[in-house]
């Protein structure tokens, strides 16, 4: 009994040990942090300039009743979040419906599907932005092609949001190989026993495949939000916030004000409120899960 | 599952028939499929040879209508011109290093803290990791400012060390996904060694680390891709040309060339090439990597 329980100590001791570098890391560069953002968002702190002072909530109080441009981000990064982030689920979903089945050279498709989410950041903005060139760009040129006139895309307000939500469809590689291995963990007697009741494909879809992978679908649900709503490099590169603002988005204006203004504790509430509202989405979306999401039964 | 197995038994004939008829439509729907892959293929894959295609225009003809996609003549000259003005290699090497140090780092620390939680019984072992799990949840822009804060009084601004050294404190999302695979390994063989009189390094070193190489593996290519394109972490932290990484790099040479797409794309070309070599040839771990952790919500 004794025995026992040193070996349990001396277990503990060394998981202690093992998980140490990340329980440092954790309060260096994550709890600390925390509270010092929490902190600076109360104060007017403006990096290299003498004089913070605590200002109470007016940090908070300026973002909702004065600027407008707090507004639009939000407005603006809802609106990519809205389209972005469903579309992408239902055209993953639909590559991964396409890819699961027998057939030869599949995972050729696969791979070329996914080949888009291998790199992101500025080459591929880069390459976008040329792409919605309005004139020679490749997408108006196509869409010429079928008597189409296209819009300006990038450059013109009304077609710049939408244009970042069309380029988000092409990286959906990722949840994609996600719901293709969902779909792949259905077992197949449910399907057999669907067929013989007389069920359709549709049917089959409703009543089987989608309950079964909907909590995979409810996993890239909630990361899909969570990163919507921290939309930041394709737009610095390719827009920059323009035309007229229309793709400011909110992380786009934090970095504006936290890095080129330096207003660094009105940067930090912002930082806070985004953290709040990505926390208010999770928290409703755990609750809504309740209505689509199918766990199965625990111990299989 | 008991219900649908018996009328499963009871079918069983019934299931024949439908086989048979089945059979029929399989080659009609197998045609279908092939078709709408591979339009949809093409969709995915023309961005890459617009890329291509641009990369090795004349400059002149960048700019015709319409456009060519195989221009004539073909100039490859475009990409050592290219990444010559872009000063290509001495930016390759800050990306070296920022990539491989990351890698080093991430490796090290995710494994052993996946180690930590994967095989010990301790107080707390779960709340800890939740409250892991919920920091991948966490904006980065929370701590982003104090941590810059911080890096500027120390004098970090403006070396790597901003973008390497937290990398040796363990990533979540590896130790998550390395904590998965960990699980898959009986914990007798962890207590089985203890017996034997091996250490818990030498059971990490000489058992662990070896079953686990998929895994491994997926975290050392997610790491080289994040670190190679990463692009926030540079931005905020280094702000003089001699530091710039690639990514950074390229993004400088667009604001002095913003219209010269030949050079553009060629440079873009080449900075994306690695990751799709990479891909190609790791593309099981990739898939791996994204499964072991994607599934579990």
């Amino acid at each position: 009994m004794e025995r026992k329980s040193r070996l349990a100590q001396r277990e503990a001791k060394y998981g202690y040990l093992f998980i140490s570098p990340w329980l440092l890391g954790f309060l260096m560069f994550v709890i600390i942090p925390i509270i010092a953002s929490l902190y600076l968002s109360f104060t007017n702190y403006e990096l290299f300039k003498p004089g913070t002072s605590w200002i109470g909530f007016k940090n908070y109080i300026e973002l909702l009743t004065q600027d407008r441009l707090f507004w639009l981000s939000l407005y603006n990064t809802v609106y990519y979040t809205v389209f972005s982030v469903p579309l992408g689920i239902g055209v993953a979903l639909i590559l991964a419906l396409l890819l699961n089945r027998k057939l030869y050279g599949v995972t050729i498709y696969r791979t070329i599907f996914y080949l888009p989410s291998v790199t992101s950041g500025v080459a591929l903005s880069l390459l976008w932005v040329w792409l919605f060139n309005p004139t020679y760009g490749l997408i108006n040129v196509l869409l010429g092609k079928i008597g189409i006139q296209g819009p300006g895309w990038i450059s013109d307000p009304k077609w710049a949001k939408p244009a970042f939500i069309l380029m988000s469809l092409w990286g959906v590689g990722g949840t994609m190989v996600i719901l293709l291995a969902g779909l792949q963990g259905v077992p197949e007697q449910l399907y057999e026993a669907a067929e013989l009741d007389g069920a359709n494909w549709w049917q089959k879809f409703r009543h089987v495949t989608f309950p079964m992978i909907s909590p995979v679908i409810f996993f890239n649900l909630i990361m899909g939000i969570i990163g919507a709503f921290q939309y930041f490099t394709q737009a610095y590169v390719m827009t920059g916030g323009g035309p007229v603002d229309s793709t400011l988005f909110y992380v786009l204006y934090l970095f504006r004000q936290g890095f080129l203004l330096l207003r660094m504790g009105y940067a930090s509430a912002m930082a806070w409120l985004l953290f709040i509202i990505i926390l208010l989405l999770t928290i409703i979306q755990f609750k809504l899960a309740s209505y689509w999401v199918y766990y199965e039964a625990e111990g299989r | 599952m008991l219900l649908t197995g018996s009328i499963t038994k009871q079918r069983d004939g019934e299931k024949e028939l439908m086989k048979m008829r089945k059979s029929q439509f399989n080659l009609l729907t197998k045609i279908f499929f092939y078709i709408v892959l591979s339009g949809l293929s093409i969709g995915f894959l023309i961005p890459f040879l617009w890329m291509i295609s641009t990369a090795i225009k004349k400059p002149e003809y960048v700019w015709v209508f319409p456009p060519q996609w195989i221009p004539n003549p073909v100039v490859w000259k475009n990409f050592p011109e290219a990444l010559k003005i872009m000063n290509f290699s001495f930016h390759l090497r800050n990306t070296l290093i920022i990539t491989s140090l990351t890698m080093l780092g991430t490796l090290l620390s995710s494994s052993l803290v996946a180690y930590g939680f994967a095989m010990f019984r301790f107080k707390f072992r779960e709340v800890l990791f939740m409250l892991l799990l919920s920091t991948m949840m966490l904006p980065s822009q929370v701590t982003i400012i104090p941590l810059f804060i911080v890096f500027t009084s120390l004098r970090w601004v403006n070396t790597f060390k901003p973008l390497i050294i937290p990398s040796f404190f363990g990533s979540p999302f590896f130790i998550f996904l390395l904590r998965q695979f960990f699980l898959t390994i009986p914990r007798e063989l962890n207590e089985a060694a203890i017996i034997d009189g091996a250490g818990y390094f030498t059971i990490y070193r000489k058992i662990i680390l070896p079953l686990s190489k998929p895994a491994i593996a997926s975290v050392a290519i997610f790491q080289f891709m994040g670190a190679w394109n990463d692009f926030f972490g540079p931005l905020v932290y280094l702000n003089q040309m001699e530091k710039y990484p690639l990514s950074l790099a390229l993004y400088a040479f667009r604001g002095v060339y913003s219209t010269d797409w030949h050079y553009l794309m060629a440079a873009s070309v080449v900075i994306t090439l690695p990751c799709l070599i990479v891909f190609f040839l790791a593309q099981r771990y990739f898939i791996q990597g994204i499964t072991l952790t994607g599934m579990k919500g």
